[in-house]
């Protein structure tokens, strides 16, 4: 039963990756955690394979529909590094729960823009 | 906002990682939205650039693990992909049958979710 259920999270995760671009890691480490019985950072760990799986897959699909630039996907990817070493000195001066809050108002403010820009511009 | 185009990407790619790394997400979180606003991409293509650089960034994440100290759990990982992958076949598909701006509400959507999960943790 675990198993059917972390499956069909699976589905879902690899259905947010499909429709909206993202890697599906919120949806993998808790089927990952909850329902298979890994450690949270093993689940953590184990879900970058999934999420390089699916990307991967979705990225082909994405570019035989001809939606996917690979130089500024190669740009983009090669700098994340920085920014990840940056989160390290970050998250060692600042609380992690106001970077929590920080981080929800801001992406409060991006659905924000979004839904301003979907509704105003026709197509 | 940068006003060079690579300059923007860089950013866009520094922020990915800086709120990967800080919360787990943010990496297509992050990369969609920006495309859209910062680089006049539509719906479709900041998906799927927003995937290929997934790709490249969960490498290099677990490169930088030093391969992960031997937490990855190979053969569950790889069962875990096999619907994960038929998701998001299906998800691409479907995405190429609705209107943008439908792939911009439910980002959206997804995005207040964050949020709230966020707020609640």
């Amino acid at each position: 039963m675990n198993e059917v259920l972390a499956a069909l999270i699976a589905v879902a995760g690899g259905l947010a990756g499909g429709l909206v671009g993202v890697g599906g890691g919120v949806l993998f480490v808790p089927a990952l955690t909850v329902f298979l019985g890994l450690s949270q950072v093993q689940g953590e760990s184990t879900s970058l394979l999934v999420i390089v799986l699916v990307a991967l897959v979705g990225a082909v699909r994405q570019n035989g529909y001809g939606n996917v630039n690979f130089r500024d996907a190669l740009v983009i990817g090669a700098l994340s590094p920085l920014g990840v070493l940056i989160g390290v000195v970050v998250a060692n001066e600042v609380p992690q729960r106001a970077l929590e809050l920080c981080f929800a108002a801001l992406v409060l403010f991006i659905a924000y823009g979004l839904l301003r820009r979907a509704l105003s511009t026709p197509g | 906002m940068p006003s060079n185009r690579t300059l923007r990407l860089a950013a866009i790619g520094t922020l990915a990682g800086l709120f990967s790394g800080l919360f787990g997400v943010g990496g297509g979180t992050v990369i969609v939205p920006l495309l859209i606003f910062w680089l006049g991409y539509g719906e479709r293509l900041s998906t799927g650039t927003s995937l290929a650089a997934i790709v490249l960034i969960g490498l290099l994440g677990a490169l930088a693990q030093g391969g992960l100290y031997g937490n990855v759990h190979v053969v569950t990982g790889l069962l875990l992909s096999i619907p994960a992958i038929g998701g998001v076949v299906l998800g691409t598909a479907i995405q190429q049958r609705i209107a943008q701006r439908a792939v911009s509400l439910l980002f959206a959507a997804l995005l207040v979710a964050v949020a709230i999960e966020l707020v609640l943790r």
